[in-house]
């Protein structure tokens, strides 16, 4: 298998996922260990220093008794054969709550349903900097994997010692270990009886090859599918306290708005708790509606400056934009060979704009928090990809230590990249210290449409130079404020420049599933198909030409196979594809769209994807991951934009923003390639950023029309 | 404030409420029946799905005061003890969910679309279904559900009652 280096770039991190250093210090010795969590064996996992400084934020040295601070997992396994697994990493919906238990079942041999999960809880589970950037199954899932491994060959050792046998003899099954000698075994709950053993993860520990996996690479369903099927699961929006009161905040008129004075009297007179802290205005009341009814009671006026619209956008990033610094390496400017020369002398060239739009996340499930304060003591529960972080954010509000700030994170209805940020964590937290009371605050979805945060809007340049046989040469990219991720090419190009400018967005943004992946893929493989045209290559020919990667290559093999991309074509029917590399992952979209040329629908039939990931760990949840990822991608490929004038969302509603649905759906397949032979990593966002230029590619086809902005087609091709 | 009485999951309640409340926030916040969710407030998404009489009903823009009174279904009656309804079954038994906040409203839905056809076409389930939304994206897998459940519902051919 020949790798190229520049795909093996560790990964860049990514200045649009919200992060901030760790100031947790962690000082459980062994002994707290054991008086929190009862007799048995816990078994710590610590990161090796380099993944710790991504992931956790750095370390101390190891002193006296205490356990080494860049724990980022442990597991315990009580008397009574419970087996309990602590990850600060968070379930939205990506299902790792099983694909972890999964992995932990494996190599423990216990039964699925012997497992519970403690995850996202600020004071129970160990520092996480928060569960994003398909890092969960490169990282967590091989430390657990680890983890249950050491605590497993534990077991046999106690079991060894107690029966004075060769531990080469003793296998683990089915929560016991067995001497296959003579067929004497014992449950782990007896051979834990009255134990208190710690093991800190050794690093050579064996683990089972993916070849052999039992439980993991299987479709185990979600582990507590019940309880979503009958509404048991209480989601943060449905937590709920004895005297809890229910909380709102007045928002105002316009983005970056100070207040200027507000009248409280009213509201005051209701019965309500008001607050006015900076330009913070809220209420807390026993219901929502009094809540807000006194809002609605409340005179405030405010200042703002003009703010520009979407539809200055995209001069503005341009003209905003800060220069790409240096070629020295730095992240923002990569340039090898001499493009300039080579784009000169190419035999085509071509020059193309692309833009991006904002879009919002619409995570079903608005942001949510209920606070309480036990006299310092600040308790919250939310919805948020970062518990840690919002920890941090509330210690920070409140000019309180860290350990005072607990933050639990019940299973949350979805984020996409849109839950970094605690911002109803804090409002909830500030009405409760004033009520006295526990408070809950849900934001509507006109809040969450205005006052979250959005994928960054983005221009991109591309200058390609080609010669007649379909070698690229030159390969110039500038990427305006969309973000850096996914923005080097894979394709074997000698001479490059890549730049990505930095620009104060005038909107609020953030991380979105996949970052700026989606757009620079969008640009880039849009790019290669029309240089594609301009050299009359069919685009899967010209692609494998310029392509060496070889799992690469095997995606966009195989996706062209299952699609046909040979097949002949109704008329108005187009295909077009797209892919590429991404968090580790390879993806290859193949679309056909069929565009009516009476009335401009343009309507995705089919998707094609195949994808490869190293080791699968859950068939049937990766398939679901790559279903959803190009069924959310349509909303961003062909219809979804925010629309927005002087610091106001003009479309925050969901019947004036369209979001994907039934009637959108296409024909859906995937293709899995399963590399036994590489290490597993995540699956939430690669597969989205082949899907926009598959479809960009597939309405050139059909109709001669080249797309260059996202949305490709909000109002038809017609309007567009 | 006036009090409304409520058939819910066949229980009767009697509660304090404004007549102009919806029924999702009567729901949740005063009976605690926290399975169906806000998603929008204006009908368009479907979370909030419930049956009156039988019939899809969006909760969060149904005034309280309008259907006392009336049969109601929420996703916390559709189980019979530990049975699970058919519908409930095949989304599991389909893996029809990612995050499921929209799963309640997803399943309550199908189950009126069922009353009324009970062997809908893949075009009448998308036509019904369009107004739920799924943001994970698990349409084609709640559009499978819904056919799964139609045929456990169905009688076996030969079986049933002959017409």
């Amino acid at each position: 298998m020949s790798t190229r280096t520049n795909l093996e770039i560790p990964l860049e991190p990514e200045r649009y996922e919200l992060t901030e250093a760790s100031t947790y210090r962690f000082d459980l010795g062994r002994r707290d260990f054991f008086r929190f969590l009862g007799a048995g064996i816990v078994v710590v996992s610590v990161l090796k220093p380099a993944i710790a400084a991504q992931e956790s934020g750095g370390g101390r040295p190891r002193r006296g008794e205490a356990l080494p601070q860049e724990i980022n997992a442990w597991l315990h396994i009580a008397e009574s054969g419970k087996v309990t697994v602590y990850t600060g990493k968070v379930e939205v919906g990506q299902n790792i709550r099983t694909s972890l238990s999964q992995a932990v079942a494996e190599e423990l041999h216990v039964p699925i349903e012997h497992i519970a999960m403690v995850m996202g809880d600020t004071q129970l589970t160990p520092f996480d900097m928060g569960t994003f950037g398909s890092r969960t199954t490169p990282t967590m899932n091989l430390q657990l994997r680890k983890v249950a491994a050491a605590a497993r060959d534990a077991l046999i050792t106690l079991a060894a010692a107690q029966w004075k046998s060769d531990p080469k003899h003793l296998i683990a099954d089915q929560g016991r270990v067995r001497d296959t000698a003579n067929g004497r075994s014992l449950e782990y709950a007896a051979l834990l009886k009255g134990q208190q053993l710690t093991e800190v993860l050794p690093q050579e520990d064996p683990l089972i090859p993916a070849a052999d996996w039992k439980v993991a690479g299987q479709s185990t369903p979600k582990v507590d599918e019940r309880d979503f099927v009958t509404g048991k699961h209480r989601y943060p929006s449905d937590q709920k306290l004895p005297d809890m009161l229910y909380g709102k905040v007045l928002r105002p008129p316009s983005f970056n708005a100070t207040l200027v004075s507000a009248d409280l009297k009213k509201a005051e007179q209701m019965g309500v708790t008001v607050v006015e802290d900076g330009n913070f205005l809220g209420v807390a009341a026993s219901s929502t509606q009094a809540a807000q009814a006194a809002l609605r009671a409340i005179h405030a006026e405010w200042k703002s400056e003009p703010q520009i619209s979407n539809k200055e956008l995209f001069d503005y990033l341009r003209k905003n934009a800060a220069q790409g610094k240096d070629p020295s390496g730095d992240g923002d400017h990569f340039e090898t060979g001499s493009v300039d020369r080579a784009l000169s002398s190419a035999e085509h060239k071509l020059q193309s704009t692309y833009t991006v739009s904002y879009i919002a996340h619409v995570p079903l499930e608005p942001r949510a928090a209920l606070a309480k304060w036990d006299g310092d003591q600040l308790t919250v529960w939310t919805g948020t990809q970062r518990p840690f972080g919002v920890r941090g954010q509330l210690a920070e509000a409140f000019h309180i230590p860290e350990e005072r700030v607990r933050v639990l994170m019940p299973d949350t209805g979805s984020a996409y990249g849109g839950k970094h940020t605690g911002e109803t964590a804090i409002e909830a937290a500030r009405l409760a210290r004033a009520a006295k009371r526990p408070v809950k605050v849900v934001w509507t979805r006109e809040e969450e449409f205005s006052w979250a945060y959005f994928r960054p809007a983005g221009v991109i340049d591309v200058s390609g130079g080609v010669n007649s046989d379909g070698t690229i040469v030159a390969w110039e990219f500038h990427n305006y404020n969309s973000g850096s991720a996914g923005i080097r090419p894979y394709y074997e190009i000698p001479n490059q420049r890549i730049v990505f400018h930095e620009v104060t967005s005038p909107l609020r943004q953030g991380s979105y599933r996949a970052l700026a992946a989606t757009a620079n893929h969008f640009a880039r493989e849009s790019h290669m198909d029309e240089l594609a045209h301009a050299v009359k290559m069919d685009p899967l020919e010209f692609r494998l030409k310029n392509l060496k990667n070889e799992r690469l290559r095997a995606v966009f093999q195989a996706a062209a196979k299952q699609f046909g991309w040979d097949k002949s074509k109704s008329p108005g029917q187009g295909f077009g594809m797209g892919g590429g590399y991404e968090k580790l992952g390879n993806i290859a979209t193949f679309a056909a769209v069929n565009v009516d040329s009476k009335s401009g629908d343009v309507k995705v039939v089919r998707v094609v994807s195949a994808f490869e990931c190293g080791a699968i760990v859950n068939p049937d949840n990766l398939r679901n991951q790559i279903e959803g990822s190009n069924v959310q991608g349509l909303g961003g490929a062909l219809f979804e934009a925010i629309e927005f004038d002087n610091g106001k969302i003009l479309n925050g509603r969901l019947s004036q923003y369209r979001v994907p649905r039934f009637s959108d759906l296409p024909l859906l397949e995937t293709v899995l390639l399963d590399r036994k032979d590489i290490p597993s990593v995540g699956a939430g966002e690669c597969p989205m950023v082949g899907l926009a230029p598959a479809i960009a590619n597939a309405i050139f086809d059909a109709t001669g029309v080249r797309l260059r902005a996202l949305p490709l087609v909000p109002n038809g091709m017609k309007a567009s | 404030m006036a009090t409304i009485r409520l058939a819910i999951n066949n229980k009767s309640y009697s509660l304090d409420a404004e007549p102009e409340s919806s029924l999702l926030t009567v729901l949740r916040d005063h009976l605690d029946l926290t399975g169906s969710k806000y998603g929008c407030g204006e009908g368009q998404c479907g979370a909030c799905t419930v049956l009156v009489d039988g019939k899809a009903q969006r909760s969060c823009i149904t005034p309280v005061a309008s259907v006392s009174g009336k049969p109601i279904m929420t996703i916390e009656g559709l189980a019979k003890g530990e049975r699970l309804h058919p519908v409930q079954q095949a989304f599991l038994d389909e893996g029809a969910m990612q995050c499921a906040y929209c799963t309640s409203g997803m399943i309550m839905s199908a189950v009126a679309l069922l009353e009324a056809n009970t062997s809908p076409t893949e075009k009448q389930i998308v036509d019904f279904m369009d107004g739920n939304i799924c943001r994970c994206g698990t349409y084609s897998r709640i559009v499978r559900a819904i056919q799964r459940a139609a045929r456990t519902q169905r009688p076996a051919p030969g079986k049933g009652a002959a017409r």
